[in-house]
């Protein structure tokens, strides 16, 4: 679980653009994709580096992706920098889709294109999809051993304290620079599908225009 | 409902999830929850609560939830259908998206979309932790805990994982 997400994202008035005219030196990108430049000076990442990149960072993300990912990426890789890939956590999260396989996405096409893209998704998520079915299979076999029944209990006392801890720390700046419009969206969409066990659509399809809309005003 | 209906059927559910997903896959996993249990019927709320551990407790994305709903549901062309249906789209999505997004970095609708999203997706996000809690509380005992590892985690800096696998040594020793 990326506790780290809030940190990374969201500070649109910290991004630095410096890099943006460096992508001209890259004319074998598709221009969609060249959206943040690779450093000129290091040569792009073969399909297989980026294969393997996404893998060694997916075998060891205990607990979320996006901390490991970005050690990986930024500072062993050194695929980007550090304000590029703020730059590109944002854009990961306000996809839809999972962040972090987005970020494999925009990643991977910004070196290889299509090509790139595929090979770091299936990095990132071939072994992991494969732990995962083992170890439900171990799972459903043993369930009806006290032990593991016991196990999984407690381990999932634990990943629901992670998600919950996470959702504090990425709404560190609604605490910080509290805001009505902030909170009360947050409280909103929270009572909504918690307590009224609304479908995610009408939460999403209500709140969004106007949260976006206070956002648009409150920027000018 | 015979197993192509049934490899639609998740299809379908996490392809609309998969859109609906602003703010990662924990944002949208009580919609899951909603779709798999309350809705389809394909697992007890327990049996969601630890399909969710078990994905947390396996290095890689937290997406992967889904593709252990999809092989609880259908075996391996259920665990296929379910991990494709909630990444091709939005990855299509991220690669067409990526430079247009750049070159409106500026901008001021952009900055309020990627503002006005905040909030939102971090209301989702504490609902789905609240969700997952009552769903793994099976004891006062094991509600503490989670109210715990919230504690730990959001006041010091060490890694999520102790606490996780810490839930999984003190269930061992029955003593959440």
């Amino acid at each position: 679980m990326g506790c780290s997400l809030g940190k990374a994202g969201y500070h649109p008035d910290r991004l630095v653009y410096k890099r943006a005219s460096l992508s001209h030196r890259c004319p074998a990108m598709p221009p969609e994709t060249a959206s943040v430049a690779p450093q000129a000076e290091r040569p792009a990442p073969s399909l297989r580096e980026l294969f393997v990149g996404f893998l060694s960072v997916a075998v060891v993300a205990f607990g979320g992706v996006l901390p490991i990912a970005r050690r990986a990426v930024v500072e062993r890789y050194k695929w980007v920098d550090s304000d590029e890939f703020t730059e590109l956590v944002g854009l990961a999260q306000f996809l839809p889709g999972p962040n972090i396989v987005n970020l494999s996405i925009v990643i991977g096409s910004r070196f290889r294109g299509v090509p790139g893209a595929i090979a770091a998704f299936c990095g990132l998520t071939l072994a992991p999809a494969v732990f995962v079915i083992l170890a439900g299979t171990l799972f459903a076999r043993y369930s009806d051993v006290p032990a593991v029944a016991d196990l999984i209990a407690g381990l999932a006392a634990g990943a629901a304290g992670m998600v919950i801890a996470m959702a504090g720390r990425m709404g560190e700046m609604l605490w910080r620079r509290p805001s009505v419009q902030g909170l009360g969206i947050a409280a909103a969409a929270f009572v909504g599908i918690a307590v009224l066990g609304l479908p995610l659509l009408w939460v999403m399809l209500g709140l969004a225009p106007v949260s976006i809309a206070l956002a648009w005003w409150a920027i000018r | 409902m015979n197993d192509d209906s049934v490899l639609g059927a998740l299809a379908l559910n996490f392809l609309v999830l998969s859109l609906l997903a602003v703010g990662g896959a924990n944002a949208v996993l009580p919609e899951m929850h909603r779709q798999v249990v309350d809705v389809a019927g394909w697992m007890t709320n327990e049996q969601f609560a630890q399909t969710f551990a078990i994905a947390q407790a396996v290095p890689g994305p937290n997406v992967l939830v889904v593709t252990l709903i999809g092989w609880h549901v259908a075996g391996f062309a259920g665990a296929l259908v379910s991990t494709l249906a909630m990444c091709v789209p939005t990855c299509v999505l991220a690669y067409v998206v990526g430079g247009v997004w750049y070159r409106f970095r500026a901008a001021k609708w952009r900055r309020a979309i990627q503002g006005g999203l905040v909030p939102l997706t971090i209301g989702l996000i504490a609902a789905s932790g609240f969700l997952l809690a009552e769903g793994a509380a099976r004891s006062v005992p094991t509600a503490l805990y989670t109210a715990v590892t919230v504690l730990v985690l959001l006041f010091t800096r060490i890694s999520p994982l102790w606490m996780l696998f810490g839930g999984g040594a003190l269930g061992l020793l029955r003593l959440i």
